[in-house]
């Protein structure tokens, strides 16, 4: 019999459909790859029987010809989503212990559709990490290793690399992500898994813990494109909860899945071809840009002339809008109260702040509060804002010239766990090729491309026009089918 | 525009106040700005809250189209330009009152910019107040001191009620402008139905900016007085901040730019904070929110949905109805009493006597039973009712006043009242002359005085015989007899 636990989403959701095997097989089966996989760190909480109850569900549904689009499908949650009476903490100590009284609409949609929780998936703290270091509760471990015969531990990418790594790690078929400058691609790029950020306002934010508001999106995380699609429709759709929620209906983007590139053109931004890129990644984006030709596709060269800008923009706009968002955690009515004897309310704030965030979570809140101050407000802040709109311009322009764009997902394979956790300007710079699509707002996916010398995976990237979730899905479809990538992780935990 | 001539006293001469407001006032909604949790007062504490209004992980706020439809029509009463384009900023500062760590407000984009709003102080030239801006943002909760002796409590209620903060220019002279000021916006507010106007209950409160200059110098340096609570308060704290201000800078002192807090025991304005602790707000786009984009069909919509003004209703009282201008201005100053006044006319009743009586006796009544004109116990139309009375003669002004008293009473009309108790007012002149010969027979002194000149003997009689009658004779009658009795 298969390992049910290398299925992916459609496979599992068909063979649920035709009996081939029941739910409750599958949710056992990955239950117990969560437990076997601890190892890696990936989840924050297990809730095996969350998977086994919906499980139950779909197997019913089955017997009564009920079956809802994820019917028996289990799936890992980042723990950034809210999810009713499941512990919630977005990985920071400042909400150990929060148990939301309320579903996020998006793992609500997916849960309505019939899927199953097998957990809440470890992430960098609030989100803002790239190597998963900064997760309050210990990092997570990737499950990739080198083929230089050391054993050094990978960075699983971040923010969301417990996501990354249980979908890499068959610990669960898909997972949600949330991306606010890269935070789904990266991870995915790092793990040789798929990964897509739909437009900005196709998910819903409602009930997610906010990090930058501007940018944040969630989207799936999956072992192939057709697994995104079919994830990122369920999570998709309009929100009266949320005001900059999208509404417009979901288009049936399985459905519309296509390889054949004829008569589209895909465009190579000159400007992403950064000084110091490695060779490999170039050999990468030459060897992208040879599948899309052979899907049927026309390669044009374009220019997205404030791409040099998107980083410095990206990392003021970003800690500007998280050093309000987080002001709500003050130890007045949830998560850590720390309050020294004698402690006024000041002197309450700042021990609980102090001690419930980590490091990186208060370098961005000092840079937000800064380029928000009186004085700085103008030269940061507005700043940011006009070039970001430069920003939008340059995709809108580069898009009368062709259909999607074509680009590395990350500027390296990944990195050992700490090799950049001191130098957070070089932790930033992971983010340069996926942050500028963040601030226009637009989809951009992460499909794996090939491995790199040392056998880690590398990811492509393609950007695609505002709601054009298909056209960046059928691109990726073409360079899925023609990488063949089928590395994976040897399991050693 | 006039200058009105207060002026402060001071060892070196006359200075001149110059006051601006900016006026807090709750819309009046079913539910908060942002989210759909109730906004009524005296609700048990925390039960009128929303996990948006708690500020809890993943919430976001939704704008509520009623708050800003009322704004606008606010802002359309005052003649006032509405943006069709606006935007909200987060205004970030930590209190335990306010648990986003931010207010949602508009600094940069308000909803409505320049209007104005026309005042008559008492014993002074009406004057044009211009209006610099009236935005919308969201209230803050409440923290309670008292209920413990080490720990202070929190109530949410109040977190995230819809405020319009409605910003006046620096127009203001005197403490007799501002109040007035005060007094007509809140009228106002009243009318469209944007906010309750209840002081006292905290719906609408001022935040008083004063400063002192020699008259027409160069502005000086501004304190500003933060929720001053009643239009008695606005002049008293306008009062003592002047006062205090010339006695600094009389005294060699400068004036510094910080927040003060009126004490309304003492009378005294009192230091708060000053500009160099003053928070830096670090106010930004709120990017939870999409720019608020008005249409025309919206702004049509308002504008069609506002009721005829004080202004203009006044300016009819006084040229349809023929009423005096004091009774225009009395009948318009409070929608209720406008309702009320419209309402006895819809049941009737004649203009000017109408008005005299809701004046005079309608007023006089809700003032000794301590009630408001909507708790009047005498409705519209039996007020309409007892005015026909008088005026199709079957009451006297005395028997009405009679009347009107039983209804206070018994909340029985008019009409049943003169029937059951025979109060009606008789001309019958063979009764009345009968009435009249008794009187004069008894008093054949005071005839013989009168005659010999005392003719303020007259009103003697008349009120002997009104007695005799059992007040129930036509006066008019009974003068007219009488004199020819007498004669």
């Amino acid at each position: 019999m298969t390992n049910l636990t290398d299925l992916g989403v459609a496979d599992i959701r068909d063979g649920v459909a035709a009996g081939t095997f029941s739910a409750r097989d599958v949710a056992t089966a990955f239950n117990a790859a969560v437990e076997q996989g601890r190892a890696l760190n990936a989840w924050l909480v297990e809730t095996p029987d969350h998977a086994l109850v919906a499980a139950d569900a779909a197997d019913a549904a089955r017997a009564s010809g009920d079956l809802k689009p994820l019917s028996g499908v289990p799936l890992g949650i980042k723990d950034l989503f809210c999810t009713k009476g499941v512990e919630t903490t977005a990985a920071s100590g400042m909400l150990k212990g929060f148990v939301p009284p309320y579903e996020s609409t998006v793992s609500g949609k997916l849960l309505n559709a019939g899927a199953g929780m097998l957990g809440k998936l470890n992430m960098d703290q609030f989100a803002m990490g790239s190597s998963n270091e900064t997760s309050a509760f210990g990092n997570v471990v990737s499950p990739w290793k080198r083929n230089d015969g050391g054993n050094a531990a990978l960075a699983p990418g971040g923010s969301s690399g417990g996501s990354s790594a249980a979908v890499s790690a068959r610990m669960a078929p898909g997972a949600t992500g949330t991306d606010t400058g890269g935070s789904i691609r990266q991870p995915a790029a790092f793990t040789g898994i798929s990964g897509i950020k739909p437009t900005y306002g196709r998910c819903s934010r409602w009930g997610t813990i906010a990090f930058a508001s501007s940018l944040d999106q969630a989207g799936p995380m999956a072992r192939d494109v057709r697994d995104c699609a079919i994830l990122l429709e369920a999570m998709s759709g309009f929100d009266a909860k949320d005001a900059t929620s999208l509404d417009l209906p979901v288009p049936a983007w399985e459905k519309g899945l296509s390889a054949d590139l004829k008569g589209k053109r895909v465009g190579v931004p000159k400007e992403y071809r950064v000084d110091g890129m490695p060779p490999e990644i170039e050999a990468l984006w030459q060897q992208g840009i040879a599948y899309m030709k052979d899907a049927g596709a026309e390669i044009v060269e374009v220019s997205l002339p404030h791409t040099k800008y998107a980083l410095p923009t990206y990392y003021i706009i970003a800690p500007a809008e998280a050093s309000s968002n987080l002001a709500r955690y003050d130890g007045v009515r949830y998560g850590l109260r720390d309050l020294p004897d004698g402690a006024n309310l000041q002197e309450m704030y700042a021990a609980t702040r102090a001690d419930g965030f980590g490091a990186e979570v208060k370098r961005r809140i000092m840079v937000g509060t800064y380029v928000l101050s009186a004085g700085f407000y103008d030269a940061y802040f507005t700043k940011a804002q006009k070039v970001r709109a430069l920003i939008v311009r340059d995709f809108e322009h580069a898009f009368t010239q062709c259909d999607v764009l074509l680009t590395p997902t990350a500027p390296s394979a990944a990195f050992g766990l700490g090799e950049k956790s001191d130098d957070p300007l070089a932790m930033y710079l992971n983010d340069v090729f996926t942050v500028p699509s963040s601030l226009a707002g637009l989809p951009a996916m992460s499909v794996p491309g090939g491995l790199d010398t040392q056998g880690l995976p590398l990811g492509l990237q393609i950007i695609g026009r505002a709601l054009d979730e298909q056209g960046v899905l059928n691109a990726g479809l073409a360079i899925e089918e023609r990488a063949g990538f089928t590395a994976r992780p040897g399991q050693w935990w | 525009m006039t200058d009105s001539p207060y002026r402060i006293q001071g060892a070196t001469g006359e200075w001149e106040v110059v006051i601006g407001l900016e006026v807090h006032a709750q819309i009046t909604s079913q539910s908060k700005l942002f989210s759909g949790a109730a906004t009524a007062f005296g609700a048990e504490p925390n039960s009128q809250v929303s996990l948006v209004d708690a500020a809890m992980p993943g919430m976001l706020p939704v704008p509520n189209g009623e708050c800003i439809r009322q704004a606008v029509r606010t802002g359309l009463a005052l003649d006032a330009q509405i943006n069709r384009w606006s935007r909200f900023d987060r205004k970030n500062y930590f209190y335990a009152d306010l648990p986003q760590g931010y207010q949602i407000s508009q600094l940069y984009h308000p909803l409505v910019g320049e209007g104005s709003l026309l005042i008559e102080p008492e014993d002074a030239a009406p004057k044009t107040i211009g209006i610099e801006r009236i935005h919308v943002e969201q209230d803050a909760g409440k923290l309670m001191h008292d209920q413990h002796p080490t720990r202070s409590y929190v109530d949410l209620n109040r977190s995230g009620v819809a405020l319009m903060e409605i910003v006046s220019r620096p127009d203001m002279r005197s403490p007799a402008e501002a109040g007035a000021y005060v007094k007509k916006l809140r009228s106002i507010l009243r009318y469209v139905g944007s906010c309750d106007g209840n002081m006292e209950q905290g719906s609408m409160r001022a935040d008083v900016n004063v400063s002192v200059r020699k008259p027409g110098g160069e502005l000086g340096t501004r304190t500003e007085t933060k929720n001053v609570n009643s239009v008695r308060f606005v002049m008293a704290a306008i009062e003592h901040e002047a006062k205090r201000q010339v006695a600094v800078i009389e005294d060699g002192g400068t004036i510094i730019q910080e927040t003060r807090l009126f004490d309304p025991d003492k009378g005294v304005t009192r230091s708060m904070r000053s500009k160099e602790d003053a928070h830096d707000y670090r106010y930004f786009p709120d990017p939870d929110l999409l720019p608020l984009e008005l249409d025309e069909a919206f702004l049509a919509d308002a504008l069609a949905s506002l009721p005829e003004l004080p202004d203009a209703k006044r300016a009819r009282y006084e040229g349809e109805l023929g009423l005096s201008a004091y009774n225009a201005d009395v009948l318009t100053a409070d929608v209720e009493t406008a309702r009320w006044f419209e309402a006895m006319l819809a049941e009737g009743a004649p203009a000017k006597a109408g008005a005299n009586w809701l004046i005079s006796e309608l007023f006089g009544a809700l003032n000794r039973l301590g009630k408001t004109i909507g708790e009047s116990p005498v409705s519209p139309r039996q007020a309409a009712e007892l005015v026909a009375l008088v005026g199709d003669g079957t009451l006297s002004g005395s028997l009405a006043k009679q009347v009107f008293e039983l209804m206070l009473e018994t909340g029985q009309d008019a009409g049943v009242i003169v029937e059951e108790r025979g109060l009606k007012q008789t001309s019958d002149t063979g009764a009345i002359e009968a009435e009249i010969a008794r009187v004069i027979a008894a008093n054949p002194d005071k005839v013989a005085d009168y005659k010999g000149g005392k003719d303020k003997l007259f009103g003697f009689f008349v009120g002997q015989t009104m007695r005799a009658m059992g007040g129930k004779a036509n006066p008019g009658v009974v003068n007219d007899l009488l004199k020819k009795a007498l004669e």
